[in-house]
Protein backbone atom coordinates (compact mmCIF):
# COMPACT_ATOMS: atom_id res chain seq x y z
CA UNK A 1 0.00 0.00 0.00
CA UNK A 2 1.23 3.48 -0.88
CA UNK A 3 1.81 6.37 1.77
CA UNK A 4 -1.93 8.73 1.72
CA UNK A 5 -1.52 11.12 -0.39
CA UNK A 6 -2.38 15.10 0.52
CA UNK A 7 -4.27 17.39 -0.99
CA UNK A 8 -2.64 20.83 -1.60
CA UNK A 9 -4.95 23.79 -1.81
CA UNK A 10 -3.60 27.53 -2.32
CA UNK A 11 -6.79 29.64 -1.91
CA UNK A 12 -6.24 33.50 -3.12
CA UNK A 13 -9.04 35.08 -0.33
CA UNK A 14 -9.13 34.22 3.90
CA UNK A 15 -12.69 33.18 3.42
CA UNK A 16 -11.71 30.31 1.56
CA UNK A 17 -8.77 29.21 3.40
CA UNK A 18 -11.29 29.18 6.15
CA UNK A 19 -13.86 27.22 4.30
CA UNK A 20 -10.46 24.41 3.65
CA UNK A 21 -9.92 24.53 7.21
CA UNK A 22 -12.92 23.76 8.89
CA UNK A 23 -13.91 21.08 6.42
CA UNK A 24 -10.77 19.12 6.34
CA UNK A 25 -10.25 17.80 10.07
CA UNK A 26 -6.34 17.91 10.45
CA UNK A 27 -5.83 20.29 7.73
CA UNK A 28 -2.94 22.24 8.37
CA UNK A 29 -1.87 25.46 7.70
CA UNK A 30 1.41 26.06 5.33
CA UNK A 31 2.88 29.22 5.50
CA UNK A 32 6.86 28.82 5.61
CA UNK A 33 6.72 24.86 6.98
CA UNK A 34 9.99 25.00 8.95
CA UNK A 35 7.72 23.64 11.50
CA UNK A 36 5.12 21.94 9.95
CA UNK A 37 7.11 19.88 7.39
CA UNK A 38 9.73 19.37 10.31
CA UNK A 39 7.22 17.46 12.35
CA UNK A 40 5.90 15.06 8.52
CA UNK A 41 9.69 14.45 8.22
CA UNK A 42 10.04 13.57 12.17
CA UNK A 43 7.16 10.90 11.77
CA UNK A 44 4.23 13.37 12.55
CA UNK A 45 2.68 12.17 8.83
CA UNK A 46 1.76 14.40 6.42
CA UNK A 47 -1.66 15.79 6.87
CA UNK A 48 -4.94 15.22 4.63
CA UNK A 49 -4.81 18.91 3.51
CA UNK A 50 -1.99 21.62 3.19
CA UNK A 51 -3.58 25.30 2.86
CA UNK A 52 -0.97 27.51 1.29
CA UNK A 53 -2.22 30.66 2.61
CA UNK A 54 1.03 32.45 0.63
CA UNK A 55 -1.52 33.66 -2.30
CA UNK A 56 -3.58 35.49 -0.18
CA UNK A 57 -2.89 39.06 -0.56
CA UNK A 58 -3.70 39.95 2.99
CA UNK A 59 -1.42 37.52 4.45
CA UNK A 60 1.57 38.92 2.55
CA UNK A 61 1.03 42.53 2.74
CA UNK A 62 3.51 44.73 5.00
CA UNK A 63 1.18 48.49 6.27
CA UNK A 64 3.30 50.81 8.10
CA UNK A 65 0.86 54.29 9.22
CA UNK A 66 1.20 56.63 12.02
CA UNK A 67 -0.79 54.31 13.78
CA UNK A 68 1.80 51.26 13.31
CA UNK A 69 2.61 48.31 11.61
CA UNK A 70 -0.16 45.82 9.68
CA UNK A 71 1.53 42.70 8.37
CA UNK A 72 0.55 39.42 6.79
CA UNK A 73 1.09 36.49 8.71
CA UNK A 74 2.72 34.77 5.78
CA UNK A 75 5.50 37.63 5.81
CA UNK A 76 8.81 35.80 5.93
CA UNK A 77 11.06 36.48 8.73
CA UNK A 78 13.88 38.06 6.25
CA UNK A 79 11.68 40.44 4.63
CA UNK A 80 10.58 41.54 8.30
CA UNK A 81 14.26 42.40 9.40
CA UNK A 82 15.51 43.57 5.75
CA UNK A 83 12.31 46.06 6.14
CA UNK A 84 14.65 49.58 7.47
CA UNK A 85 11.34 51.11 9.19
CA UNK A 86 10.63 48.30 10.97
CA UNK A 87 13.89 47.98 12.29
CA UNK A 88 13.62 51.05 13.38
CA UNK A 89 10.49 51.14 15.08
CA UNK A 90 11.14 48.19 16.43
CA UNK A 91 14.34 47.23 16.98
CA UNK A 92 13.60 44.68 19.59
CA UNK A 93 11.23 42.81 17.85
CA UNK A 94 13.51 42.99 14.03
CA UNK A 95 16.70 41.37 16.11
CA UNK A 96 14.52 38.56 17.87
CA UNK A 97 12.88 37.92 14.21
CA UNK A 98 16.57 38.14 12.84
CA UNK A 99 17.58 35.42 15.51
CA UNK A 100 15.29 32.83 14.11
CA UNK A 101 17.50 29.74 12.27
CA UNK A 102 19.09 30.12 9.47
CA UNK A 103 19.26 32.68 6.28
CA UNK A 104 17.48 29.85 4.39
CA UNK A 105 14.54 29.60 7.29
CA UNK A 106 14.47 33.41 7.29
CA UNK A 107 13.56 33.06 4.32
CA UNK A 108 10.48 30.97 5.16
CA UNK A 109 9.47 31.45 8.98
CA UNK A 110 6.87 33.54 9.78
CA UNK A 111 6.06 35.11 13.08
CA UNK A 112 2.25 33.31 12.73
CA UNK A 113 4.63 29.84 12.52
CA UNK A 114 6.26 30.72 15.18
CA UNK A 115 3.47 31.75 17.30
CA UNK A 116 0.88 28.78 16.30
CA UNK A 117 3.96 26.16 17.20
CA UNK A 118 3.82 27.61 20.37
CA UNK A 119 7.06 26.70 21.49
CA UNK A 120 7.54 27.87 24.80
CA UNK A 121 11.12 28.69 23.53
CA UNK A 122 9.81 30.69 20.18
CA UNK A 123 12.22 33.98 19.90
CA UNK A 124 9.71 36.43 18.14
CA UNK A 125 7.11 35.97 20.51
CA UNK A 126 8.29 37.77 23.43
CA UNK A 127 9.30 40.52 21.37
CA UNK A 128 6.01 40.47 19.96
CA UNK A 129 4.43 40.72 23.60
CA UNK A 130 6.57 43.54 24.75
CA UNK A 131 5.43 45.51 21.58
CA UNK A 132 2.43 44.79 22.30
CA UNK A 133 1.48 43.10 19.00
CA UNK A 134 -2.18 41.57 18.47
CA UNK A 135 -2.77 38.46 16.31
CA UNK A 136 -5.49 39.27 13.72
CA UNK A 137 -7.52 35.80 13.39
CA UNK A 138 -10.34 34.59 10.79
CA UNK A 139 -12.44 31.96 11.64
CA UNK A 140 -16.04 30.21 10.61
CA UNK A 141 -17.45 32.86 12.90
CA UNK A 142 -15.50 35.86 11.32
CA UNK A 143 -12.26 37.76 12.53
CA UNK A 144 -11.31 38.52 16.20
CA UNK A 145 -8.33 40.44 17.41
CA UNK A 146 -6.28 38.09 20.52
CA UNK A 147 -3.51 40.34 22.12
CA UNK A 148 0.05 38.29 21.68
CA UNK A 149 0.19 37.68 25.15
CA UNK A 150 -3.05 35.38 25.52
CA UNK A 151 -2.62 33.62 22.62
CA UNK A 152 -0.73 31.03 23.59
CA UNK A 153 -1.86 28.61 26.13
CA UNK A 154 0.82 26.05 26.69
CA UNK A 155 3.48 23.90 24.67
CA UNK A 156 2.20 23.65 21.73
CA UNK A 157 -1.69 24.65 22.68
CA UNK A 158 -3.13 27.93 21.73
CA UNK A 159 -6.59 29.33 21.62
CA UNK A 160 -7.53 28.93 18.15
CA UNK A 161 -10.57 26.73 16.93
CA UNK A 162 -11.20 24.41 14.15
CA UNK A 163 -11.36 26.32 11.11
CA UNK A 164 -9.54 29.45 12.65
CA UNK A 165 -6.30 30.89 11.26
CA UNK A 166 -3.84 34.09 11.98
CA UNK A 167 -4.44 36.38 9.26
CA UNK A 168 -2.31 39.11 10.12
CA UNK A 169 -0.37 41.06 13.43
CA UNK A 170 -1.31 44.37 14.38
CA UNK A 171 2.17 45.93 16.61
CA UNK A 172 0.80 49.91 17.53
CA UNK A 173 3.41 52.67 16.84
CA UNK A 174 5.99 53.20 19.43
CA UNK A 175 5.55 56.63 21.30
CA UNK A 176 8.34 59.15 20.68
CA UNK A 177 10.54 58.83 23.05
CA UNK A 178 9.85 54.89 23.83
CA UNK A 179 12.18 51.38 22.07
CA UNK A 180 12.28 47.68 22.61
CA UNK A 181 15.21 45.15 22.86
CA UNK A 182 15.21 41.36 22.94
CA UNK A 183 18.06 39.29 24.46
CA UNK A 184 18.52 35.41 24.24
CA UNK A 185 21.28 33.19 25.61
CA UNK A 186 22.20 30.22 23.58
CA UNK A 187 25.42 28.05 24.42
CA UNK A 188 26.54 29.06 20.64
CA UNK A 189 26.75 32.02 18.72
CA UNK A 190 23.76 31.30 16.26
CA UNK A 191 21.24 28.81 15.36
CA UNK A 192 20.24 27.27 18.54
CA UNK A 193 17.09 27.30 20.70
CA UNK A 194 16.65 29.98 23.77
CA UNK A 195 17.65 29.15 27.04
CA UNK A 196 16.45 31.96 28.11
CA UNK A 197 14.82 34.99 26.24
CA UNK A 198 14.07 38.63 27.37
CA UNK A 199 12.06 40.79 25.48
CA UNK A 200 11.98 44.38 27.08
CA UNK A 201 9.75 47.45 25.75
CA UNK A 202 10.28 51.09 27.51
CA UNK A 203 8.28 54.31 27.44
CA UNK A 204 10.13 57.68 28.46
CA UNK A 205 8.82 60.97 29.32
CA UNK A 206 11.35 63.76 27.94
CA UNK A 207 13.49 63.65 31.07
CA UNK A 208 13.88 60.30 31.21
CA UNK A 209 11.42 58.88 33.59
CA UNK A 210 10.55 55.72 32.96
CA UNK A 211 6.69 55.64 32.60
CA UNK A 212 5.63 52.30 30.95
CA UNK A 213 7.19 49.45 30.92
CA UNK A 214 6.59 45.51 29.50
CA UNK A 215 8.76 42.98 30.61
CA UNK A 216 8.31 39.56 28.90
CA UNK A 217 10.63 36.29 29.45
CA UNK A 218 10.64 32.99 26.92
CA UNK A 219 11.95 29.35 27.67
CA UNK A 220 11.76 29.96 31.34
CA UNK A 221 7.55 28.70 31.63
CA UNK A 222 5.17 26.82 29.44
CA UNK A 223 4.50 30.20 27.48
CA UNK A 224 6.23 33.15 27.14
CA UNK A 225 5.37 35.71 30.47
CA UNK A 226 5.02 39.23 31.21
CA UNK A 227 6.11 40.21 34.75
CA UNK A 228 4.23 42.30 35.94
CA UNK A 229 6.54 42.93 39.11
CA UNK A 230 9.37 43.54 36.60
CA UNK A 231 7.52 46.62 34.63
CA UNK A 232 6.47 48.32 38.02
CA UNK A 233 10.33 48.56 39.44
CA UNK A 234 11.30 49.57 35.99
CA UNK A 235 8.29 52.65 35.84
CA UNK A 236 8.93 55.98 37.65
CA UNK A 237 12.59 56.86 37.76
CA UNK A 238 15.16 56.71 35.11
CA UNK A 239 16.60 53.50 34.66
CA UNK A 240 19.25 52.91 37.49
CA UNK A 241 21.08 50.40 39.55
CA UNK A 242 18.28 49.80 42.18
CA UNK A 243 15.10 49.55 39.61
CA UNK A 244 17.11 47.43 37.66
CA UNK A 245 18.45 44.82 40.48
CA UNK A 246 14.34 44.78 41.60
CA UNK A 247 13.13 44.31 37.63
CA UNK A 248 16.10 41.15 37.53
CA UNK A 249 15.13 39.75 41.22
CA UNK A 250 11.25 40.17 39.91
CA UNK A 251 11.98 37.97 36.47
CA UNK A 252 14.11 35.45 38.60
CA UNK A 253 10.80 34.97 40.68
CA UNK A 254 8.76 34.47 38.46
CA UNK A 255 10.86 32.25 36.05
CA UNK A 256 9.38 28.87 36.50
CA UNK A 257 11.31 27.10 33.71
CA UNK A 258 12.18 23.26 33.42
CA UNK A 259 15.78 21.42 33.71
CA UNK A 260 16.89 20.48 30.42
CA UNK A 261 20.07 19.79 28.68
CA UNK A 262 20.20 23.06 27.30
CA UNK A 263 20.36 24.53 30.97
CA UNK A 264 19.16 23.82 34.77
CA UNK A 265 16.07 25.68 36.71
CA UNK A 266 18.77 27.72 38.83
CA UNK A 267 20.61 28.74 36.17
CA UNK A 268 17.53 29.78 33.97
CA UNK A 269 15.98 31.79 36.57
CA UNK A 270 19.41 33.93 37.24
CA UNK A 271 19.89 34.33 33.20
CA UNK A 272 15.91 35.82 33.23
CA UNK A 273 17.40 37.97 36.18
CA UNK A 274 20.62 39.19 33.91
CA UNK A 275 19.39 39.56 30.39
CA UNK A 276 16.02 41.36 31.75
CA UNK A 277 18.93 43.84 33.09
CA UNK A 278 20.32 43.93 30.16
CA UNK A 279 17.36 43.89 27.56
CA UNK A 280 15.78 46.77 30.06
CA UNK A 281 19.60 48.93 29.86
CA UNK A 282 19.86 48.36 25.83
CA UNK A 283 15.88 49.74 25.43
CA UNK A 284 16.46 52.68 27.51
CA UNK A 285 18.88 53.34 25.59
CA UNK A 286 17.38 53.04 21.87
CA UNK A 287 14.59 55.22 23.44
CA UNK A 288 16.51 58.11 25.04
CA UNK A 289 18.42 58.09 21.02
CA UNK A 290 15.12 58.56 19.37
CA UNK B 1 -5.69 10.98 -5.95
CA UNK B 2 -4.64 12.72 -9.25
CA UNK B 3 -1.16 14.43 -9.22
CA UNK B 4 -0.99 17.94 -8.84
CA UNK B 5 0.03 19.68 -12.49
CA UNK B 6 2.33 22.56 -11.35
CA UNK B 7 3.84 25.36 -14.09
CA UNK B 8 7.08 26.90 -13.09
CA UNK B 9 9.92 28.63 -14.07
CA UNK B 10 13.74 27.05 -12.87
CA UNK B 11 16.68 28.67 -13.75
CA UNK B 12 14.32 30.77 -17.00
CA UNK B 13 12.83 28.20 -18.54
CA UNK B 14 9.13 27.57 -18.07
CA UNK B 15 8.98 24.01 -16.69
CA UNK B 16 5.59 21.53 -16.28
CA UNK B 17 5.83 19.06 -13.27
CA UNK B 18 3.28 16.15 -11.43
CA UNK B 19 3.93 16.06 -7.70
CA UNK B 20 1.84 14.96 -5.10
CA UNK B 21 0.45 17.18 -2.24
CA UNK B 22 3.35 16.23 0.31
CA UNK B 23 6.42 16.55 -2.41
CA UNK B 24 9.11 18.68 -1.57
CA UNK B 25 11.13 21.15 -4.37
CA UNK B 26 13.79 19.01 -3.05
CA UNK B 27 12.04 16.16 -4.55
CA UNK B 28 10.70 16.90 -7.48
CA UNK B 29 14.00 18.92 -8.97
CA UNK B 30 15.68 15.82 -8.15
CA UNK B 31 13.72 12.71 -8.87
CA UNK B 32 11.28 14.22 -11.04
CA UNK B 33 13.45 16.77 -12.99
CA UNK B 34 16.46 14.94 -12.91
CA UNK B 35 18.34 17.95 -11.21
CA UNK B 36 20.85 15.97 -9.05
CA UNK B 37 22.85 19.23 -8.28
CA UNK B 38 21.03 20.25 -5.13
CA UNK B 39 21.55 17.94 -2.64
CA UNK B 40 19.83 16.09 -0.30
CA UNK B 41 21.23 16.17 3.81
CA UNK B 42 18.88 16.29 5.92
CA UNK B 43 15.00 17.34 5.22
CA UNK B 44 14.73 19.51 7.91
CA UNK B 45 16.06 22.58 7.08
CA UNK B 46 18.96 22.11 9.73
CA UNK B 47 22.14 21.55 6.98
CA UNK B 48 21.41 24.11 3.79
CA UNK B 49 22.78 21.39 1.14
CA UNK B 50 19.69 21.93 -0.32
CA UNK B 51 19.28 25.50 -0.90
CA UNK B 52 17.54 27.16 -4.02
CA UNK B 53 16.22 30.57 -4.36
CA UNK B 54 12.66 30.86 -4.94
CA UNK B 55 11.48 34.20 -6.14
CA UNK B 56 14.23 35.77 -5.45
CA UNK B 57 14.58 34.77 -1.57
CA UNK B 58 17.25 31.89 -0.22
CA UNK B 59 15.33 28.80 0.91
CA UNK B 60 15.79 25.00 2.30
CA UNK B 61 13.87 23.50 -1.11
CA UNK B 62 13.38 20.43 1.18
CA UNK B 63 11.03 22.57 3.55
CA UNK B 64 9.40 23.76 0.46
CA UNK B 65 6.04 21.76 -1.05
CA UNK B 66 6.75 21.21 -4.73
CA UNK B 67 2.73 22.19 -4.99
CA UNK B 68 4.00 25.88 -3.84
CA UNK B 69 5.93 26.76 -6.73
CA UNK B 70 3.29 27.28 -9.73
CA UNK B 71 3.72 30.50 -11.11
CA UNK B 72 7.14 31.47 -9.36
CA UNK B 73 10.59 31.08 -10.07
CA UNK B 74 12.64 28.87 -8.55
CA UNK B 75 16.89 29.21 -9.23
CA UNK B 76 19.21 25.89 -8.40
CA UNK B 77 22.65 25.49 -8.70
CA UNK B 78 22.50 24.59 -12.31
CA UNK B 79 21.50 28.13 -13.34
CA UNK B 80 24.83 29.74 -11.35
CA UNK B 81 27.15 28.90 -14.30
CA UNK B 82 27.31 30.57 -17.65
CA UNK B 83 27.07 27.65 -19.93
CA UNK B 84 31.20 26.77 -19.39
CA UNK B 85 32.07 29.84 -17.74
CA UNK B 86 32.23 29.40 -13.79
CA UNK B 87 31.10 32.91 -11.81
CA UNK B 88 33.36 34.22 -8.86
CA UNK B 89 32.32 32.05 -6.82
CA UNK B 90 32.61 29.26 -8.56
CA UNK B 91 36.15 29.82 -9.44
CA UNK B 92 37.51 31.10 -5.76
CA UNK B 93 35.89 27.60 -4.23
CA UNK B 94 38.50 25.85 -6.89
CA UNK B 95 40.88 28.03 -6.69
CA UNK B 96 40.61 27.76 -2.20
CA UNK B 97 40.27 23.97 -2.59
CA UNK B 98 36.80 25.19 -0.66
CA UNK B 99 35.85 21.33 -0.84
CA UNK B 100 36.58 17.91 -0.27
CA UNK B 101 33.35 15.56 -0.27
CA UNK B 102 31.35 18.37 -2.45
CA UNK B 103 27.76 17.47 -0.72
CA UNK B 104 27.21 20.71 0.20
CA UNK B 105 29.15 22.66 -2.21
CA UNK B 106 26.14 23.54 -4.78
CA UNK B 107 24.11 24.77 -1.14
CA UNK B 108 27.25 27.04 0.18
CA UNK B 109 27.58 28.30 -3.59
CA UNK B 110 23.90 28.80 -4.29
CA UNK B 111 23.98 31.31 -0.52
CA UNK B 112 27.70 32.68 -1.23
CA UNK B 113 25.98 34.08 -4.67
CA UNK B 114 23.18 35.79 -2.94
CA UNK B 115 25.11 36.65 0.33
CA UNK B 116 27.28 38.78 -2.51
CA UNK B 117 24.14 39.94 -4.46
CA UNK B 118 23.04 41.86 -1.08
CA UNK B 119 26.48 42.67 0.45
CA UNK B 120 29.10 43.23 -2.37
CA UNK B 121 31.62 43.87 0.41
CA UNK B 122 31.02 41.41 3.42
CA UNK B 123 33.05 41.29 6.67
CA UNK B 124 34.20 37.42 7.47
CA UNK B 125 31.68 37.89 10.24
CA UNK B 126 29.01 38.30 8.11
CA UNK B 127 29.69 35.77 5.42
CA UNK B 128 30.64 33.49 8.51
CA UNK B 129 26.89 34.21 9.78
CA UNK B 130 24.98 34.52 6.21
CA UNK B 131 26.44 30.95 5.33
CA UNK B 132 25.35 29.59 9.72
CA UNK B 133 22.94 27.55 7.59
CA UNK B 134 25.56 25.47 5.77
CA UNK B 135 27.27 22.55 7.35
CA UNK B 136 30.13 21.22 6.10
CA UNK B 137 31.91 18.29 7.50
CA UNK B 138 34.85 18.18 5.33
CA UNK B 139 36.75 21.42 5.05
CA UNK B 140 36.54 23.11 8.57
CA UNK B 141 34.72 26.34 6.86
CA UNK B 142 38.13 28.65 6.94
CA UNK B 143 38.52 27.72 3.01
CA UNK B 144 35.16 28.41 2.13
CA UNK B 145 34.72 31.93 3.75
CA UNK B 146 38.29 32.66 2.39
CA UNK B 147 37.13 31.31 -1.12
CA UNK B 148 33.52 33.70 -0.81
CA UNK B 149 35.65 36.40 0.58
CA UNK B 150 38.00 36.31 -2.66
CA UNK B 151 35.14 35.70 -4.78
CA UNK B 152 33.74 39.45 -3.53
CA UNK B 153 36.70 41.17 -3.74
CA UNK B 154 37.13 40.21 -7.45
CA UNK B 155 33.42 40.99 -8.26
CA UNK B 156 34.21 44.29 -6.91
CA UNK B 157 37.20 44.89 -8.74
CA UNK B 158 35.64 43.54 -12.01
CA UNK B 159 32.95 45.86 -11.30
CA UNK B 160 35.34 48.70 -11.27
Amino acid sequence: MSAPVSRFEAPTEVEAAVALLAEEEGARVLSGGTDLLVQMRLGAGAPPLFVDVKRIPRLTAVRLDSNGLRIGAAVPAAEIYENDEIRSLWPGLAEATDLIGSTQIQGRATWSGNLCNASPAADAVPALIACGATAVVAGPKGERRVAVEDFTTGPGKTVLERGELVIEFEVPAPAVHASDAYLRLIPRTEMDIAVVGAGVALTLDAAGTVESARVVLGAVAPTAIRVPDAEAALVGSPLGDESLSAAAAASTAAANPIDDKRGTVAYRKKIAGVLTTRAAKVAYERAQAR
Amino acid sequence: MAKIRVETTINGEETEFLCNGQESLLEVLRDGLGMTGTKEGCTTGDCGACSVVVDGRLVPSCLVLAAETGGRTVDTIEGVADGQTLTPVQQQFLEHGALQCGICTPGFIVAAEKLLEKNPNPTEAEARYFLAGNLCRCTGYDKIIKAVLDAAAVMREGRA
